[in-house]
């Protein structure tokens, strides 16, 4: 049944990567870290600022459990059976985006040295990461549940899907 | 246009393995899932099929005969099941969640005659699911 040596799992033969039978699919995973901001506009007013962002506008910041959602798309590869190799997904998620945002106040970050740690804005600079930086399937959006509440969504320039 | 969901829980096992790869190259690639003798998942599915609502019913699809399809053509087939052994799409193809998306839509897409597939959405696991909308 097999070239190699393999148990007996039932798997007989893997069909061929056919043009004409290639199938599109979107691949979603989450993944959780925990972070801390505080919401000023540095071109706001202390009144502005408070009465915009209310409670997130505290001085000392607050935290959130934030689980962050990827989807990315691409054609089911025959010999795998994958969009993308979910173990090398997760390591890239991890080194570059859970190492960088998980147990940090987002405000001391670079990226958040002019712009306010909004979660629509944290959405747009971990959709750059995963754009720039993973390149084995097509990234479609980056979610993010600041809250079980609250969730915010970047699609890029693409058309959402729903 | 009105979109409709139905979910269904089915619970199955699976292991990943090519054998046109070698044994460290099935290893490399699939971690854990190549793991011998399988393992198992609950699956959760949900289903959207999309229409017009029907002027006498008020229905977008009659929502027995949807459970009913997806009872037959998914759940007798797949749940309490080794996907690689019992389902035949598997005996060619690797059970992944992407596999089982597709597997899924070939299966109701054919069946549903009033209202049209519209989405088959597989988690794996609460954080892993996979979308399939019948692109090719």
């Amino acid at each position: 049944m097999a070239k190699h040596d393999t148990p007996d799992l039932g798997l007989t033969e893997i069909k061929r990567s056919n043009e004409s039978e290639q199938m599109k699919a979107y691949l979603s995973r989450r993944y959780r870290f925990s972070a801390s901001h505080r919401l000023n506009s540095a071109s706001l007013s202390i009144a502005e600022n408070q009465s915009i962002y209310g409670k997130c506008n505290n001085p000392y910041g607050h935290g959130h459990n934030y689980t962050l959602e990827v989807t990315l798309s691409g054609n089911v590869d025959r010999q795998t059976g994958m969009v993308c190799n979910l173990v090398e997904l997760d390591r890239f998620i991890e080194r570059e985006v859970l190492a960088r945002y998980d147990r940090e106040n987002l405000n001391t970050l670079e990226e958040f040295n002019q712009e306010v740690p909004t979660t629509e804005n944290l959405c747009i600079q971990i959709y750059d990461l995963v754009h720039r930086g993973f390149t084995h399937a097509h990234l479609e959006t980056v979610r993010i549940e600041e809250t079980m509440m609250n969730s915010f969504e970047y699609w890029g320039a693409a058309k959402p899907l729903f | 246009m009105v979109y409709l969901t139905r979910k269904a829980e089915f619970s199955a096992s699976h292991v990943y393995h090519n054998p046109d790869f070698s044994l460290e190259e099935n290893r490399r690639i699939f971690g854990k899932c190549n793991n011998p003798n399988g393992h198992g998942h609950n699956y959760l599915l949900e289903v959207t099929v999309k229409g017009e609502v029907d002027q006498h019913s008020g229905f977008v699809v009659d929502l027995k005969q949807l459970k009913e399809i997806m009872q037959r053509e998914v759940l007798d087939a797949m749940d309490h099941r080794f996907l690689n052994k019992e389902v035949p799409e598997f005996m060619h193809q690797i059970p992944t969640t992407e596999n089982l998306a597709i597997v899924v839509w070939q299966r109701l897409a054919p069946k549903l005659t009033k209202a049209a597939l519209h989405r088959v959405r597989v988690y794996e696991t609460p954080d892993l699911f996979v979308d399939f909308y019948g692109e090719a």
